[in-house]
């Protein structure tokens, strides 16, 4: 039987076990919908409710001029039967503003003050009827001068573009978050199970047949997917839901290599903190002293993703920030909030990439030993140290 | 044929020596009974087997070859520390362990459906291992060392923590894997167990074996041993060349006499009286464990 036919009957198991794990399918569910109701929230926060205009009969021919200025969705017009019936509207609040009189003479109804929006319309709108009473008077063609007038716009040059994307910024935490979270889960899984496998003993039966080595990839690799699951339907849920309810329509924010770049950095982020914790949750034999092997970790983890997450999603130049996104252990954490944030050299990108491949052999090493020699060994935590040295026996 | 070779094991644990140059074999279609106080050494040698620990010198072949993890895969084991997945369910469980010595998805169902039959747990596949009582968890335990058709056992310590009804069972599947070929490897304490079970035991004492060999030829005094039951020996003891008596409790007595005199002892006992037993008098397991234990160690050691 080939080694990897073994890794893979390892993984398998470890995949069926999670995946009909009540906890697991609770946590990846809760996760999913923290990010689909985040975003149903934010666009309802974001989308306030357009501004209503009632138009007379009489006045009714200059809606398509009340919409076309007034911007995309954020003015609606109405038309009511006659004054009476739209002042009632106004003042129920139906109304935002009534619009009556004729068009070239217009008058505004409001119940209590002109929305400034509005007001800057209405004017326009009888500027325009005044400029197109003058140029007809004049012989003119008034859409001629209405086009060239649109189409006179200042060009503007931003010298200090303070001007943050919302959508890049948001999608940053929530990259940055999910990813912690992420590696969290999974790599406590990867040390409980090295753990339940030696308190339970069945580690003895199983080296009896198979080599630690094979036995450590395949939970590895098996925990691997169900982590890659996890995170894959979270940010699937949470990417589907932005653009779905259009929420980064306004954002440069690019959906999808921003998805793809949380994606593998979590797979590069998931070994790399997998093979660590594999080798170290092989030193104790108790559930209890998981966590002992764990927090150290987990300090490692929560330092970049703080400095990610605070520093990283409003200022993704900053130079504390680039330099972590390239160490190993720390990349997987900071590199995609870069580039959620945009504008990562692609260098910079491979660079990180190629450093945190590189050192993975030496994990694969480094864990393989630790744990070879130390997970048969029950009782009394195995010292670092001594479980590198030792052979196994 | 298969035989396993146990070839001058040496295993020391620190400045502890655990074996000491530990030799034995174990013949094909034979029960073998790996007996010895706590701490003898037993354990160690079966994980030295089973490859789980590495020894320091010696080695252990199978038909001649060096122990390798192929061979390995052949092989029962049962731990002296039991351990199963205790959230797993038992089929599963014992699926997935068939799979893990090779065997294809359909296979191992099978064999995992066989054995749960004739170790009576089969109503217990869809239960996790840690809902089970403990004597059907070493039950299920007895089914994880032969689920995957082993050519060999290794079992450590099978018998301890079974009812007797378990006791029966277990027995009789050694016995029926013994009948079809498989050299059967098993520890215990419980040597009245051994006697009647194994064909051949051998005893360790401080990481030595003291004793190898089939259970007829070690139950022998090097002398031989009578006992008569009739008239007390002094009515026909005495007089008798080479006749040494050794105990009278009652009217039964047991004498030392030298091979080939015995037709001559019984002449003269019923001289003296009726005699209702005349038999050769064999040490019980226990006694010859006692013997040689206390003999290597200087110490006494509870059997």
């Amino acid at each position: 039987m080939s080694a990897w036919t073994i890794i893979r009957l390892v993984a398998a198991r470890e995949i069926r076990v999670k995946f009909t794990s009540r906890s697991y399918l609770l946590a990846t569910g809760s996760m999913l919908a923290a990010v689909v109701l985040g975003g149903v929230l934010i666009n309802v926060v974001d989308s306030s409710d357009p501004l209503k205009v009632g138009l007379t009969p009489q006045t009714s021919s200059v809606a398509d001029a009340v919409t076309s200025l007034s911007g995309k969705g954020d003015v609606e017009t109405k038309d009511v039967a006659d004054e009476a019936a739209g002042k009632r509207q106004v003042r129920d609040g139906d109304l935002d503003a009534l619009l009556t009189g004729t068009p070239d003479r217009l008058a505004v109804v409001v119940n209590k003050d002109l929305d400034p929006k509005l007001e800057s319309v209405f004017t326009a709108i009888a500027q325009q009827q005044a400029l197109s009473a003058q140029i007809e008077g004049l012989g003119g063609d008034p859409e001629k001068v209405a086009s060239s007038l649109l189409s006179a716009v200042p060009k503007v040059t931003q010298l200090d573009p303070a001007e943050t994307d919302g959508g890049k910024v948001v999608a940053a935490y929530i990259v940055g978050i999910l990813i912690f979270l992420g590696l969290v889960t999974a790599g406590q899984l990867v040390a409980q199970g090295v753990v339940e496998e030696k308190t339970s003993r069945v580690v003895e039966l199983l080296l009896a047949t198979i080599s630690p080595w094979q036995l450590m990839a395949g939970k590895v690799l098996g925990i691997g997917v169900v982590g890659l699951t996890q995170i894959a339907v979270v940010v699937a849920g949470g990417a589907g839901t932005a653009s779905i309810l259009g929420l980064v329509d306004t954002s440069e924010l690019n959906l999808g290599a921003t998805a793809i770049s949380a994606i593998g950095w979590f797979l590069i982020g998931f070994t790399t903190y997998a093979l660590a914790l594999a080798g170290l949750a092989a030193l104790v034999s108790r559930q209890e002293e998981v966590s002992s092997v764990i927090s150290p970790v987990i300090m490692l983890m929560t330092l970049p993703y703080v400095v990610g997450v605070s520093i990283g999603t409003w200022e993704p130049d900053n130079p504390l920030v680039v330099w972590l996104s390239r160490i190993p252990f720390c990349s997987p954490l900071v590199m995609p909030i870069r580039i959620a944030g945009g504008g990562v050299p692609a260098w910079d990108v491979l660079l990180a990439v190629g450093l945190s491949l590189a050192i993975i052999p030496v994990l694969v090493w480094v864990a393989g030993r630790l744990y070879s020699n130390a997970v048969l060994q029950t009782g009394d935590r195995v010292k670092l140290l001594q479980a590198f040295r030792a052979d196994r026996g | 044929m298969s035989v396993l070779e146990i070839d001058r094991l040496s295993k020391s644990y620190g400045s502890r020596a655990a074996l000491t140059g530990t030799s034995f074999e174990v013949r094909a279609g034979e029960i073998f009974g790996f007996v010895g106080s706590n701490g003898a050494g037993k354990t160690t040698t079966m994980r030295i087997v089973l490859g789980v620990l590495a020894g320091d010198g010696g080695e252990v072949r199978w038909d001649g070859r060096p122990i390798d993890a192929d061979l390995r895969r052949r092989i029962g084991y049962m731990p002296e520390e039991r351990g199963l997945y205790p959230r797993m369910k038992v089929g599963e469980q014992l699926t997935y362990l068939a799979r893990l010595y090779g065997m294809d998805a359909a296979t191992a169902r099978a064999s995992m459906e066989r054995w749960t039959d004739t170790l009576g747990i089969a109503e217990r596949r869809d239960d996790e291992v840690v809902k089970l009582s403990l004597g059907n968890q070493q039950r299920v335990q007895l089914a994880a060392a032969l689920v995957h058709e082993p050519e060999l056992l290794v079992l450590d310590e099978p018998f301890s923590g079974l009812d007797p009804v378990a006791v029966d069972v277990m027995s009789e599947v050694l016995r029926e894997r013994a009948a079809a070929g498989v050299p059967v490897l098993f520890s215990s304490h419980q040597l009245e167990l051994v006697e009647r079970l194994c064909d051949r035991v051998g005893i360790i004492a401080a990481g030595r074996m003291v004793e190898v060999g089939a259970i007829d030829e070690l139950r022998r005094h090097e002398v031989p041993r009578w006992r008569v039951d009739g008239e007390p020996a002094a009515a026909w003891a005495p007089g008798l060349a080479g006749v040494r008596v050794l105990a009278e409790t009652g009217t039964t007595t047991v004498v030392e006499l030298a091979a080939g005199s015995e037709q001559a002892v019984l002449a003269a006992a019923l001289a003296a009286g009726p005699v209702r037993e005349f038999a050769l008098e064999r040490p019980s397991l226990t006694e010859l464990y006692r013997d040689v234990v206390t003999a290597s160690n200087g110490t006494e050691v509870p059997a």
